[in-house]
């Protein structure tokens, strides 16, 4: 077992078969050019560097290189594809354990970094370019910001090591002054404090979530199987738009569409 | 004017409650506000964990006009929850953004403005808060397009989690000497990384990394303003006045890549290394 996961890397590799490797960005990053069917995509997926300058970035962790990284990958897509009537897609493979914590990211300016990446996902998003988080891992926080949740459909796989949140539960519970345990408790009833990927369901901000065999090391059959609901994605964005309204809508998260309406009705 | 003369003149910003703020900048008899207190739209996620809600739930959605042109402003209350952002506040902030990017898809040109004291995420609401924040930073970058959007941190919170990426996605950022910006709370870097690394009580420290001083002088904000109402005022002003920037900050992805590739990551890091590393990095 190695100290970090491999499952962005392994996805990656899967999907992206026959696809043409973009040079030119950091190591963490690992970017591809090919096709889901007749769909043109790139595929993005954040991984451990072990040699990364960075030290507090040698885990998979979206540090200064891989937010302004991810922005450059996107980027080029966008500039790419400016004058064509059909945009490729981009699919943004989920694994990442966190941003990267370390006093380096904090005086660099790390919140701007990863605000290049979130930047570059939503204006790809604008100009028409469907965008698909596929999550495989762990998404956490702001990493998870920077690499995914901008993204047109969320899609995760249903696995316990898939995982939304936005703070790991040593410091979550050092923050809110309770024990692990006591946080555990209350993330047991309180769906979006939870952990797990169906609390994290119920909430509404996924299109999909999908079964697979062997989510560390993805068979032909499962390949297939992310690839068809990928496609599906990518169809669902051509026909309804966008935005992110389709987030909208679940009774764990009607006071976000409360809001707005309310809003709308006074402004 | 005296020293006393001028600290009686001046009028603290960073003393003033986010309704205040928000009444501060506006045009004198424009603050109208949007689903105020007494709609007690709160929190459906708190009291169930023993911590009182706020009839507000800590975020102000004020629309107005600033120097007589239309402009709708978010202002957090550090005061309540340090400044986090649950369901309900966050909400606040992106569907406020939204109308606001609508108006201008209609020909009405709001502008925005965000009041920023916030930890980020309020962990008590945690999923439900990060959405909340990524539906911000869909609503900037959407607003982004026709207006300016201008982020102030005045301290004393500071801007920090997912809201300071919020906070690199404006089109121009105020802050002041008491304000700090910052992706990852000084308890929170301890507490991943060590005491070695980042010691959260040493307050010198922390402010000469992420202090507004070092900010400005490292270009990662656009203004340095003293701690008084008329000051940031203008300043906020002339920036919505200025439209939008000639590159927004969080589009510089090749700028910033070559800055780090020429830096030697090896050592601790200093406060002057970054501001020689990013001298120029205003435009």
């Amino acid at each position: 077992m190695s100290s970090y996961s491999l499952r962005g890397m392994n996805w990656f590799n899967a999907l992206s078969t026959g696809a043409k490797t973009v040079v030119g960005l950091p190591a963490s990053l690992n970017v591809a050019d090919g096709f889901l069917g007749e769909q043109a995509v790139r595929f993005i997926a954040v991984v451990a560097d072990p040699d990364n300058r960075f030290v507090r970035a040698r885990n998979g962790e979206v540090g200064l290189l891989e937010g302004w990284g991810l922005a450059k990958a996107v980027d080029e897509v966008i500039t790419a594809d400016q004058d064509k009537p059909q945009k490729r897609a981009l699919i943004a493979i989920v694994d990442v354990p966190s941003q990267a914590y370390g006093r380096r990211e904090e005086a660099l300016g790390i919140h701007q970094a990863l605000a290049g990446a979130a930047d570059s996902y939503a204006r790809a998003r604008l100009a028409g370019h469907p965008v698909i988080g596929l999550l495989v891992g762990k998404a956490m926080s702001g990493a998870f910001l920077a690499h995914g949740y901008q993204a047109n459909r969320l899609i995760a796989l249903r696995d316990p090591g898939v995982m939304v949140h936005a703070m790991g539960k040593a410091s979550a519970a050092r923050v809110t002054l309770r024990s692990v345990e006591e946080l555990e408790t209350l993330a047991a009833s309180v769906p979006p404090m939870a952990y797990d990927i169906d609390s994290y369901a119920s909430l509404g901000l996924l299109w999909e979530t999908l079964s697979v065999d062997q989510i560390e090391h993805p068979t032909a059959a499962d390949v297939s199987r992310v690839t068809e609901c990928l496609t599906q994605a990518i169809g669902d964005v051509a026909e309804k738009g966008r935005d992110l309204s389709s987030r909208l809508g679940a009774s764990n998260r009607a006071a976000s569409s409360q809001v707005r309406q309310l809003l709308r009705e006074q402004w | 004017m005296t020293d006393s003369a001028a600290l009686l003149h001046k009028h603290s910003f960073v003393e003033l409650g986010a309704r205040q703020r928000a009444k501060a900048l506006l045009d004198a008899g424009t603050f109208r506000e949007l689903l105020d207190p007494f709609q007690r739209v709160m929190s459906p996620w708190l009291s169930r964990q023993g911590v009182v809600p706020q009839a507000d739930d800590g975020v102000v959605i004020a629309k107005g006009s600033l120097d007589g042109k239309p402009v709708v402003i978010a202002a957090i209350e550090g005061a309540f929850q340090g400044g986090s952002l649950g369901e309900v506040g966050g909400a606040k902030i992106a569907g406020a953004l939204e109308l606001a990017a609508e108006d201008n898809r209609k020909g009405i040109p709001t502008r925005a403005v965000l009041l920023l004291e916030t930890g980020g995420v309020r962990l008590q609401e945690a999923n439900l808060g990060l959405a909340a924040i990524a539906d911000i930073h869909a609503a900037i970058v959407d607003l982004r397009q026709y207006q300016p959007v201008v982020g102030v941190i005045a301290g004393s919170v500071g801007c920090f989690g997912g809201m300071s990426i919020a906070a690199g996605l404006c089109s121009y950022l105020v802050v002041t000497q008491e304000a700090r910006l910052g992706l990852n709370g000084p308890q929170v870097i301890e507490q991943e990384a060590g005491l070695e690394e980042y010691d959260s009580r040493d307050r010198p420290f922390i402010w000469s990394l992420t202090g507004g001083e070092q900010r400005f002088a490292t270009g990662l904000v656009d203004r340095y303003a003293e701690d008084d109402v008329a000051q940031i005022r203008q300043q906020v002003g002339e920036l919505l006045k200025q439209g939008l920037p000639a590159n927004q900050r969080s589009g510089q992805a090749e700028l910033y890549l070559q800055r780090l590739a020429r830096l030697d990551a090896e050592p601790q890091i200093e406060p002057a290394t970054v501001r020689d590393l990013y001298q120029g990095a205003r435009s």
